[in-house]
Formats: structure tokens, sequence, C-alpha cells
């Protein structure tokens, strides 16, 4: 039932640091983030490690979990074998604070770039009338536990810290998709998706999608529909010559 | 107004793990396998425009299809017994029209994730870390043109289209004929494909914030939706569908598969 | 300034401690009314516990059942929280949660709709009609991005004004408040210390708004997350407030008993909303052995009715599996204790056989990924094992119906920190509109004392100075291990103050406590103080033993049993005491003294709108008496 696991966790505050090695108990039925835990309680008290929910539901404890990006707490024991060297690190993609801890102020910073929801100025608390298939895609996204997983393991960012200013992350870019598939948003997002959150840089190379705990089909249900929109507006040739038409025509007015 | 950050942490730094990847699985194989099974494409079609067997009674290779050229295109090759293409050209016919199918897989976005992962290893898998020093993506030249993938789509409903006319005249032809069913089954392939496409959801309703108000449109949308759940194994059946295909009428044509039901 | 040193200052109108539901809504209600508002919290922003929250968030729109209303909705609270409830929360609660939750929807939150539109409406254990708003089982997160994301808008909107994101409004993550300061009687403001760094911040402050949440990690199978060590409860008494109700604990009937690392996480109770049913060992569908006199003509009393209840809710009783839940989690305990339970400890919940596989995966979706993830158990194919979890602590500050204010001037609080609201038992679903709806009033109330303030309280440097060497204390020296005595502490807890409680055992705890509040001054942490969980756990360690104190010193002299509250030596709800609450105070943190005081008696226009049949079964003879002449004038 319970045996004795190998492990190597990166120790250091502020990018300094190594990978440390563990040997700890493991029981059944546990998650990486119970061995993170005895390590505290037993080996090392102070372990800085982020964890809130327990259940894969606040999105808190991120790490990489043998050069995967997985939540601690729903990464079971049970998927490694017994004498497998299991190496957990923080999040590559964000400066380390200390141990597992990462500083995700860059999301913080990003999400408050995205405007608002906008509504209509004229519908009043109590009279929105949505049907559900309308908000269905909408609430998918919604469905995100904000763990940036997603921004971390994006190479866009991962690989390339410059492009940290101009790119938001598919987290980011999701929401984006979000707001502008809601049935009572007015604001214009498509320009601002592609001009100021970088929605050009991502290639769709999916990793995002890969690594998502709630399995939200980021690229596929918002990502690429958000580039088609952005088609729409920017790169369409025959949308660009109607609009030009429609355009004359208005000003004939 | 107080101050409202608090004392500014030292410059910060990513945990310094020196290696590109921490992964301890096959990362590699995927993309190592995509890159063999795309370049067997690029190698197969490079010898199809070179090739000139396309037709055979009642087959048409795909690849030649729709053949357009006078010279090149024997007379029962013809769609309607049409060839705009006049004397002039006297290339392979594939040519004329490689830029359509072409186009359409290159800047298909199930491609692009594929060939972005195995050829220019950006990224090679996820979490492992690319070898260039620099990335732009899609935002300017040449990659900006990925998006005119709908225009491609456009054309791949002609061609999808048109195989699938081949395939009905083979089978009005020639029904027995393994290569009918063949055409048949690479035709119903294309299409799937060509439906799935992304570019094509969006068309059908993925544009609209009301799905409520088109339930015509939505319908169409979730059927789409679901084949673009299964747009990359479309991808990967349909090229080889079109390569099987266009290689046994070749075969066929140059009498090396010769059979009485062939 | 002197003795601040190495302390980083801050001025704010309105400091919220807590970024759950109850903290931000109050935040943004003191923002959108001018005020300065500083929103401290443990974790990172948005991930309170309130994204654990799954049902959803009850308020009588009547978009399902028209019939639904807000004096039905009182009647509810009332009846679940068996007649303990402040009742003028209850009002206030029914009346504005529409309200509250139609205004999320304006911030962009997107519930499940009905077929003409509106926001759906789920049923729910103890609502007399489909009442919930929900978005699957996710509704927590929802409501909680849904608040984030208005505190984002508004600091957008201060941007636009100020070119500050920050100018008025501002989330100081990471970090926790452990001493409250005061000038003279009122609030001055609160001392704390960055989670990541170790450096401390002082917030000069007039009001502050508690929005804590609850005690759980004083349990060993809880719900709740680490940050739930009773930080608002303890800064409360500490500062001079009073608790109520402490003895009122919800045990949530469906945690999660296997497997152990997981045990005591949620099952949502739109599980049995949704069609599932309790079964024990035998197969048997229990609950029908359970249903309490007091309900007994609201229940189905068969199998048949019961599930006819699903379709057609007019004309049939709903099944006891939806009982309110201090009666379900009693009854899993008597099943388990009776040798009737599941190889792991619990009971069976089944939605497999109840519900097509598809059916399953659209309602309950977090449900069926959590139980894949955490158990590899298929709850569409196979029964869960669930069992009572120590979930929701309906006692609290004793505070202002109508403002949220404690008895210590510019203190407020708001959510599952406060106590009164729901009486001996929260209903589900009450709790989301409770955070909504108070958390708005204490903004409003923090932002009214400030408006009327005369002069501004100061920060006494001394004050700031014995915050600073309290919280230190654990890292100067090398002490006991902190986890060892919170396990302690959780093992007491859950073993002798647990769902059943008697008097020698509760009287044991409380030996127990009194010995882990020497140890608890004596443990030391490791390390720096940079991001150093060993500290911060020891740094919290007092606050629960202060709050475990409170919870056993109550559950001790309250000798009935009711709601969250279940004395085996007192079985009976006595009438006597439902007019008697216990009010918790301390002198200067070392021990907890315990009074009672009488519950004011409901407003008539109120206490009309119940049976009198039903009244008879709560009320003293006395009160009838005062009712009947109600009634006939």
């Amino acid at each position: 039932m319970s045996y004795k696991a190998k492990f190597k966790v990166w120790r250091g505050e502020g990018g300094e640091g190594k990978l440390e090695d563990f040997t700890v108990e493991v029981n059944e039925g546990e998650v990486v983030l119970d061995i993170i835990h005895r390590l505290q309680a037993t080996q090392a008290p102070d372990l800085a490690v982020r964890w809130n929910c327990k259940a894969g539901k606040c999105g808190s404890c991120s790490m990489e979990i043998n050069g995967k990006p997985r939540l601690g707490c729903m990464t079971r024991m049970s998927t490694f074998s017994e004498d497998e060297t299991i190496t957990v690190t923080p999040m590559r993609t964000f400066p380390v604070i200390k141990d597992l801890v990462t500083d995700v102020s860059y999301n913080y910073q990003k999400a408050r770039e995205v405007q608002s929801f906008t509504p209509p100025s004229s519908v009043r608390p109590g009279e929105y009338r949505m049907k559900q298939v309308d908000v269905e895609r909408s609430q998918e996204f919604r469905k995100c536990i904000e763990c940036f997983m997603c921004n971390n393991v994006c190479h866009v960012i991962r690989d390339h810290e410059e492009n940290k200013t101009n790119f938001s992350g598919p987290r980011f870019l999701m929401r984006i998709a979000e707001l502008d598939m809601h049935p009572y948003d007015v604001a214009d997002r498509q320009d601002a998706a592609q001009e100021e959150h970088g929605l050009g840089y991502c290639n769709i190379t999916k990793c995002c999608t890969e690594v998502c705990p709630e399995h939200i089909k980021i690229t596929d249900n918002a990502l690429i529909p958000m580039k088609e929109r952005v088609v729409d507006r920017r790169y369409d040739p025959l949308v660009w010559l109607g609009n030009k038409i429609f355009r004359r025509g208005d000003n004939g007015k | 107004m107080t101050q409202t950050t608090p004392d500014a942490p030292v410059r910060r730094q990513r945990a310094q793990v020196k290696v590109r990847t921490l992964r301890t699985d096959r990362w590699w194989l995927t993309p190592f396998l995509t890159f063999l099974g795309l370049s067997s494409f690029l190698v197969y079609g490079v010898w199809a425009i070179i090739d000139n067997s396309i037709f055979v009674d009642p087959y048409i290779a795909p690849f030649a299809s729709p053949c357009l050229a006078e010279v090149t295109c024997p007379e029962g090759a013809r769609l309607f017994g049409w060839a705009p293409i006049g004397d002039w050209y006297t290339l392979s016919p594939g040519l004329l029209i490689l830029a359509l199918p072409g186009g359409f897989r290159l800047t298909c976005y199930y491609y692009r994730k594929s060939y972005y992962r195995s050829f220019w290893l950006s990224p090679p898998a996820c979490a492992v870390q690319e070898p260039h020093g620099k990335y732009t993506g899609e935002r300017r030249f040449p990659l900006i043109m990925q998006n005119v993938h709908r225009y491609f789509f456009y054309a791949a409903i002609l061609i999808g289209l048109i195989l699938a006319w081949d395939a009905v005249l083979a089978l009005v032809h020639k029904p027995l004929g393994l290569g009918t069913w063949i055409l048949i089954v690479n035709a119903i392939l294309i299409n799937a494909y060509t439906l799935s496409c992304h570019s094509c959801r969006h068309i059908t309703a993925g544009r609209l914030n009301h799905f409520s108000r088109h339930p015509l449109r939505y319908r169409a949308w979730t059927f789409v939706s679901k084949l673009n759940a299964k747009h990359q194994p479309l991808a990967w059946a349909s090229m080889f569908s079109v390569m099987g295909a266009d290689l046994y009428v070749r075969l066929v044509a140059k009498g090396i598969i010769a059979f009485p039901y062939a | 300034m002197e003795n601040t040193h190495n302390t980083e200052r801050h001025e704010y109108d309105v400091v919220v401690i807590g970024a759950g539901g109850a903290g931000l809504r109050a935040a943004i209600e003191a923002r959108q009314q001018g005020k300065r508002t500083a929103i401290v919290c443990k974790s990172l922003f948005g991930k309170a516990h309130t994204v654990m929250a799954e049902g959803g968030a009850a308020a009588a729109m009547g978009n399902v059942n028209p019939d639904d209303n807000w004096m039905v909705h009182f009647r509810d609270t009332m009846r679940g929280g068996k007649f303990l409830n402040n009742w003028r929360m209850a009002e206030l609660h029914a009346k504005e949660a529409p309200d509250r939750v139609w205004e999320l929807e304006a911030w962009g939150a997107l519930f499940d709709r009905t077929k003409d539109g509106k926001i759906s409406q789920r049923n729910f254990g103890g609502h007399e009609y489909p009442r919930l708003a929900h978005v699957g089982d996710r509704t927590g997160l929802e409501l909680i991005r849904t608040l984030q994301q208005r505190v984002v808008a508004l600091q957008q909107e201060d941007y636009e004004t100020h070119g500050d994101y920050e100018a008025y409004i501002k989330v100081f993550a990471e970090c926790t408040v452990t001493r409250l300061l005061k000038d003279g009687d009122a609030i001055s403001g609160a001392f704390g210390y960055w989670r990541e760094s170790g450096n401390f911040v002082l917030f000069d402050a007039p009001t502050v708004v508690l929005a804590t949440g609850g005690i759980g990690k004083s349990y060993v199978v809880t719900s709740n997350s680490w940050e739930y060590t009773g930080d608002g409860h303890a800064l409360a008494l500490l500062a001079g407030a009073k608790l109520i109700n402490m003895e009122f604990i919800q045990f949530h009937p469906t945690g999660m008993v296997w497997p152990p690392s997981v045990r005591g996480i949620l099952v949502t109770e739109s599980v049995r909303g949704d069609g599932g049913v309790l079964r024990n060992s035998d197969g048997k569908r229990f609950m029908f052995d359970y249903i309490p006199e007091v309900f007994r003509d609201k229940y189905a009393t068969t199998e048949e009715e019961g599930d006819r209840w699903y379709t057609d809710q007019a004309n049939n009783r709903r099944p006891p599996e939806l009982l309110p839940r201090d009666e379900v989690a009693r009854a899993i305990n008597s099943e388990v204790k009776a040798g009737r339970g599941s190889p792991q400890g619990g009971v069976f919940l089944d939605v497999s056989t109840r519900l097509p596989a598809e059916e399953i995966k659209k309602r309950l979706p977090s449900m069926h990924h959590q139980f894949k993830e955490l158990a590899d158990v298929d709850i569409t194919a196979e029964p869960m094992q669930v069992g009572p979890t120590c979930h929701y602590i309906m006692g609290g500050v004793e505070v202002d119906a109508d403002t949220g204010a404690a008895a210590v001037p510019g203190l407020f609080a708001a959510g599952e920190v406060s106590g009164g609201m729901h009486g001996s038992n929260r209903l589900g679903g009450n709790s989301l509109s409770d955070l909504l709806v108070f958390g708005r009033r204490a903004g409003a109330g923090a932002a009214a004392y400030v408006d009327a303030l005369k002069s501004r309280p100061k920060v006494l440097p001394e004050q700031v100075t014995e915050a600073r060497e309290e919280a230190l204390a654990p890292l100067g020296h090398t002490g006991e291990n902190p986890y060892e005595v919170h396990h302690e502490l959780q093992r007491t807890m859950n073993d002798l103050v647990g769902i059943i409680r008697k008097s020698e055992e509760v009287a044991e705890a409380l030996e127990v406590v009194e010995k882990l509040k020497e140890r608890v001054r004596l443990v030391g942490a490791a390390g720096s103080a940079v991001y150093n969980p060993g500290w911060h756990l020891a740094i919290d360690l007092r606050n629960m033993v202060l709050v475990s104190e409170c919870v056993a010193r109550a559950a001790l002299i309250r000798e009935e049993s009711r709601g969250g509250h279940t004395r085996d030596d007192f079985p009976e709800m006595s009438p006597e005491w439902r007019r008697r609450l216990l009010v918790c105070s301390t002198q200067d943190g070392s021990a907890v003294e315990v009074e009672e005081r009488l519950q004011p008696g409901m407003r008539d226009d109120l206490i009309t709108l119940f049976d009198r049949d039903e009244l008879k079964k709560y009320l003293t003879d006395e009160e009838m008496a005062e009712f009947d002449g109600i009634a006939k004038s």
C-alpha cells in the first residue's frame, strides 16, 4: 500500500536554486500535492507551495511535474511507477518567489488590460434575456480556474520573455473571445485582440489546450474562432470591399 | 495619494533550470512521426506532379482533378469535357490546380500546428524549449497570409465536389471496380475534412453571437462543430486517402495493377 | 516613523479582509460609494474559498416557479435555521437576494438559462421552490470571477479618470492580517504581513470589514481550505467584538470519504437535487427512516412519491434526501455507526442508476470530473461513497443586520464570519446570496461610517510594535513543529466537538485546548520569513485555538439539540433554548467568556407569515400566547 518515493524538488529563492533530493512516504490514493505537504510536515517545514482547495477548483497549485505543467492536487501518485524519480519544479514562465511559488502578477496585469464586460446602457439588471445556446460558448470559457498553466506553457512567452509586453496569453485571449461571444457585449474587441493582446503571436500549437485542467478547448473554441473573427474584420478582402461600399452608401445619406 | 505598491521587489528571475525540458516521456515521438508523415506527402506530391499517368477510364487521379488543360488532359478526364486552358499549356495538369488543395492544407489550422511543431520546432512539444532566439508568430508577412484560409476553404469546397463527381462518374461506369470504391472513400474523407474546417465552422454560425435567432445556421454549426472535433484525424485520413487513391489510379493507368475489377 | 521600521504603511478609508464573495462585494460597494478601499487576502486574488460553492445562489426570483417570493424564502430560511436566525437578516436576505443576483448578470455573470431566457433556478434541500441560480455545479466560481472582474472594471474606470488602476481599490494578495488596531474604542487600522516576503504591512484605516469565512481548518475532515483558520472570528474577538452562535457548525452530509487525501472534499447537494439517492450497505434508501417530526408533512414517505416529485413537484412531496443538511448528516452518521456503512466508512450516493450518463455529465460536470480524477470513480456508472464533513459555521461576529456593524465602532463583518443570519443551520444556496446581500450592506455600512466620522482615529505606535513582536515570535526560536500542534487540535475538535456532542467529551476537548494554548506559544518555525508556510501556520494557530475554545464552550452550555449542534445527552430541541443566544467574548485573548443573551422577538408582520401549527413546534407557550394576541388583532 505504502512505499517510499524518490522526489526531486526545485528549491531556491529569486531564481537561484537547485533540485533537492527527497525520499518520502507515499500512501494509496495520494496526489503529488499530498507528498509536497508531507515534505513540509516532516522534512522541510519552509518548503513553499501555493495551494488552496485541493480539489482542482481554485487553480492555485500549478507546478511542473516531470516537466509537464500540472495541478499538484490533480496529479495522482498512481500515475507514476514506484521506482520513478518525480521531479517537481515551479512554473517556468513566471519569476520564482521561492521554491514552487511563482510571481504570477503578469496574469493579473493582463487581466486588467482586457476591457470589461460592456452591456448596452439600456438594459437594466433583471432584464437580461439570453437563451442557453447563446451563452454556452462563453460559459465554457468561464469554467477557467485561472491556474495560468496555459500561459505558462505557451511558448510565445515561455521561450521568449520579451513577448510578454505584447502578448496576453491564451487565458486572456480566451477572455476576449468569451466577451466577444457574449450576447449582450457591445464593445469592439476584434481589433484589440490583434493589436493590443497579440492574438497574431498564437501559432495554434495547442499546448494551452493540452494542459488545461478544466479541459477547455481553448484553441479550437476560443483562439481559432477569435482569429476567424479578426479575419472578418481585418483580412477578409470581400468583407473589406463590402465595408467600403457600405460606408460609401452611408456617406451619401 | 498614498503609496500603493509594496517595496519594489528585487528584479525577479525565473527558476534556473538548465535543461530544455524536464519531460521524461517520449515527447519527440509525435513531432518525429508527423515530420515523416508530412514529408512523405510532399515527396509523393512532387512525384505526382511529374508523373503523367493521370487517367484510366473511368478513373481520374485526384491530384489531377479537375483536369483543365487541353493538351495534357485525356478526353475523358476533362471536367464536363471542358478544357479552358488552351494548347499553350503543356505542363502537368495537376500543377494548375495544386495551389487550391495545397493552399487549403498549408493554411489549415491543424496542419499549421503540425508543421510548426514538427518542421519549425516552434515548439517541438509542450514545455519543450524551442531552438529559436526570436519569435514573432503569425503577425507579419509571410505568416500573416495564413489568414486567407477561408478562401482556400471556398476553393476546397469546389475541389471536394469535383472529386465527389469523379467518384459518381466512376460508380456509374464501373460500379464494381475497386478503384471506384477507393475514389468514393476518398471523396467522403476529403469532403468531411473540408467541412470540418475551422473557417467553415466560423462561416456557418461561429461568427454570430445569437445562435437562437438563426436556428438553421445553428444546426449547421452544431454539425460542423462535431466534425471539427475530428479535424486532426480527418486531416490525416484524407491525406493518406488522397495519396492512396491517386497512386492507385496511376498504377492502374500504368498497367501495374491489372485485374478484372481493378 | 518610529517603531514601524521595515513596515510599509498604507492609508485607506475601508480595509476589507478577505476576497471571497462577501469581501469583494463589500469592497465593490465601498468603492462605488467613493471610498478608497483595500482588499487584503491570504491567497491570490480569485482563489478564495467561494470558488468551492457548487450548488447555486438562492434568490426568490420566481423564474421557474412563479409562486416563489421573498416571504416563502424567508420562511424556508427560518425553518432551516430552526427559528434561531436573526429574523431581520433573514428578511433582508430574502428580499434583496434577487437584486444581487441580477446585478451579477449585469457585471457579466452567465447563469444557466430557462427556456424563455431568464436565469434558471434549481431545487435544493430545504427550499420549497426551485430557487438556486446556478451555472452547472460551479456557481461559486462564476460568482467570484464575476466579482473579481467587477473589481477590475472599477479599476479600469479609475485608470480612465486618475491614470492609476489602484487609485481607489487595491488588492493586497497573499497578505495576512494578524491584528486589528484601535484608537480608544474605535478601529484605527490593521496590521499584517506579506506571505511572500514576510515584510509587515500597516493599514491606517477607520473601518475594517471582516469577510474571512469560516473555521473549518480546526477539524480534520473538512471541506474547507487552509485559509479557513477563523482569522476574522479571532480578530474580532481580540478587538473586543462578540461572537454568537459559535456552537452551530454545519457538517455537510456529503463529503468524499476516499481517497484519504481528499477526505472531506465536497460532493454538491445538487447530486441529490437532481435525483441522486442515499443508500446504506443493504441497498436501502434509509433517509425515509429519518424524517423528523417537524418536517413529516413536507416530505415524501414512499420511494414512489419521492421519485414522482422530480417530474411533478406540484402534486408530490419531495424525497427525504433533500431534508436540511443537519438532518441528512446525522442520518448518515447513524447509519455508519450502526454498521451499515460503505467499505470506506461512508454511505452510497448513487446517481448512476437514476439519470442517463449524458445527463449526469451535463448537469454535474465538475462532480464527474472530481470523482474521475481524484478517486478514479465514474459516477455515471457506479455510486459515490460519501460522509459528513465540516463545512460551515453558522456562528460568527454579532452584527447589526442593516449595516453589518459589529460592537466595535468601525468594525464590520459579512458572510460566513458574521453570525445570526442562518440561525442554527444554513440552507444550501443561502450562503452565496448571503455573501452578496450582506457584503454589499457591510460595504455600504463602512462607507456611511466613514462619512459620519468627525476625526480619523490614529494608529498608536505601541500597538504596532506589539503586533510585530507577536508575529515574529515563532520565527525567533526553535520550538515545537506547528504542524503537530495543528493536527492535535484538528483531531480533538473532530472527535470531541464533532457532529454528535456529549458533555464529558466537550469538557475533555476544552482541557486539551487549554494545553494547546500553551503549546501554541512555544511553536517555532525554521527558515526565513520569505514564503514560509511553517511560520504562517504558527501564526494562524492562535486564531484556531481561540475560535475552537468558543465553539467548545458554547457547545457545552447549550443543553439541547438544534441544527448544527447535536447533544447526545440532550437530544431534544427546546423552545426555551431557542430564545437564548450564546455570546462569546474575550478580555485579552487568553480565555473566552460566554454569556447568554435573549433573542429579540420577531416583528409582527413576519411572525404572522407562519402557521400557528408550525410555530408551536418551536416556540414556548408564553411566545405562543403572544402570537395568538398578534394574530387576533
